[in-house]
């Protein structure tokens, strides 16, 4: 066993609550503490996650083809896409918001496809990435997944305020619905995510990266104290 | 540091077993204020804070408060060519009314009102008995249990950005002004993240621990 790999407790033959933290003897079926489901590693985590990632996908096509927005004003009634949104917006020379939308709406739910689907695929196969690297990288999946609603949240905010007569009114379009849907679906598929499984093949990664991947972390048996 | 003959011989329940990376750590209760991080992926593990329920117990009161006066006013002001028009959060989330959409609204206010006031409802009650020194309330596991797995449906944070995001991307079809609602968000914002980043959770299931079987103890009595 090397230096970084600490004593887990599947390696001391029990089985932790991921929930609440409390060990228990291998072979419990449930938390005595909180109820929750015990597994030592979730054997239908990948599954799911890919699962929820389809899902997420496909939900993703049509709240890029369908309108987001329908807008209505006194000379012109304007149906936007996501992305000709944002071309409309750079055509009225608003860059800066443009970027804005394009990074919230596109950038964002591509990246978190390619960094999910990266994610399983590295749990199969040897990564590029260490395991601290890919540790932050499903972190940072699961705080900005959850930003992507803004996105819905807007269209809701501007179809209840717009409403003003004949002047203007925007209502949303059937993409509004699919782009939540995506961002449920993509949020469900970095939860399904059994991080353990990132860190059960550090020994390999180790020995991939060569000797500076075996010395970037030191793990002992006790956690560190720490001033908060 | 303790060695691993060491670990393997100790009793379950003095263990504790990082959620992120299964590393086996002893409990060793770190003082008010320092954190047991783990040592192979950083996860805070214990970080307990002098006073923690109380003030958790104030923010989640505070949470209730705000959202539910953040739902009667309005919380962006429009107005063009003489019209004018302002939103609170029922109409927002009433926005999608028709067919499939539906089901929009209904999800948006879930978002962005009903969880975090539940969340701050479980909170309430799993916390109240605990810092008095009480018994647990009957139920609290499944109440913190439904409380830790809201959290990441809780998006009032997102909304209050939404709403500066919206304001900008009318600003050339209208006037738009914030209402009261808005900044009662705002200031929701930064109450759910301390709420969140001064909960101790191993503390709270350690306590619940103790307290729930305290609670079977006097029933039994
Ligand atoms: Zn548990
Ligand atoms: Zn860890």
């Amino acid at each position: 066993m090397s230096g970084e790999e600490a004593l887990t407790a599947r390696d001391a033959g029990l089985v932790a609550c991921r929930r609440c933290t409390r060990v228990w003897p291998r072979g419990r079926e449930r938390c005595g503490r909180c109820g929750a489901r015990l597994v030592s590693r979730d054997p239908g985590s990948l599954s799911r996650v890919w699962a929820w990632w389809v899902a997420g996908l496909m939900a993703y096509v049509p709240a890029n083809i369908y309108p987001m927005l329908i807008t209505d004003t006194l000379v012109s009634r304007s149906e936007a896409t996501i992305v000709g949104g944002a071309i409309e917006l750079i055509q009225h020379d608003a860059l800066g918001i443009a970027i804005i939308i394009l990074i919230a709406s596109v950038g964002i739910p591509i990246g978190k496809f390619v960094a999910v689907a990266y994610l399983a695929l590295s749990v199969q196969n040897p990564a590029r990435l260490n395991a601290h690297r890919r540790h932050h990288l499903l972190e940072v999946v699961e705080y900005i997944g959850r930003w992507s609603m803004i996105d819905v949240f807007v269209v809701a905010i501007l179809s209840a305020l717009v409403q003003l007569s004949v002047v203007a009114r925007i209502d949303p379009g059937p993409a509004a619905l699919a782009f939540a849907l995506s961002v449920v679906f993509t949020m469900l598929a970095a939860q399904a995510f059994d991080p353990r499984l990132i860190w059960d093949r550090i020994e390999a990664d180790a020995e991939a990266d060569g000797p500076e991947g075996r010395s970037a972390d030191e793990a002992g048996p006790t956690p560190r104290g720490e001033q908060a | 540091m303790t060695d691993q003959t060491d670990l393997h011989a100790a009793e379950p329940a003095e263990l504790i077993a990082c959620p992120i990376c299964d590393a086996l750590y002893r409990v060793e209760e770190p003082a008010h204020g320092e954190r047991a991080v783990c040592a192979r992926c950083g996860h805070v593990l214990i970080a307990p804070r002098r006073r923690a329920g109380m003030s958790i117990i104030m923010l989640a009161l505070a949470t209730v408060i705000l959202t539910c006066g953040a739902v009667f006013f309005p919380f962006l002001r429009i107005s063009t060519a003489g019209f004018g028009n302002s939103a609170t959060i029922l109409d927002t989330a009433l926005a999608f009314t028709d067919g499939p959409l539906l089901v929009l609204s209904l999800a948006v206010l879930a978002l962005i009102v009903l969880v975090p006031v539940a969340r701050a409802a479980l909170t309430i009650y799993v916390l109240s008995p605990l810092v008095f020194d009480r018994p647990a309330w009957p139920g609290a596991i499944q109440a913190f249990r439904m409380s830790e797995a809201l959290q990441p449906w809780s998006m009032a944070e997102i909304f209050a950005i939404g709403c500066a995001v919206a304001l900008v991307k009318v600003a050339d079809l209208a006037t738009l002004e914030f209402g009261p609602a808005f900044w009662m968000f705002a200031v929701l914002t930064v109450v759910i993240v301390l709420q969140d980043r001064w909960l101790d959770r191993w503390l709270v299931w350690n306590t619940l621990d103790r307290e729930v079987a305290r609670a079977a103890r006097t029933a039994r009595a």
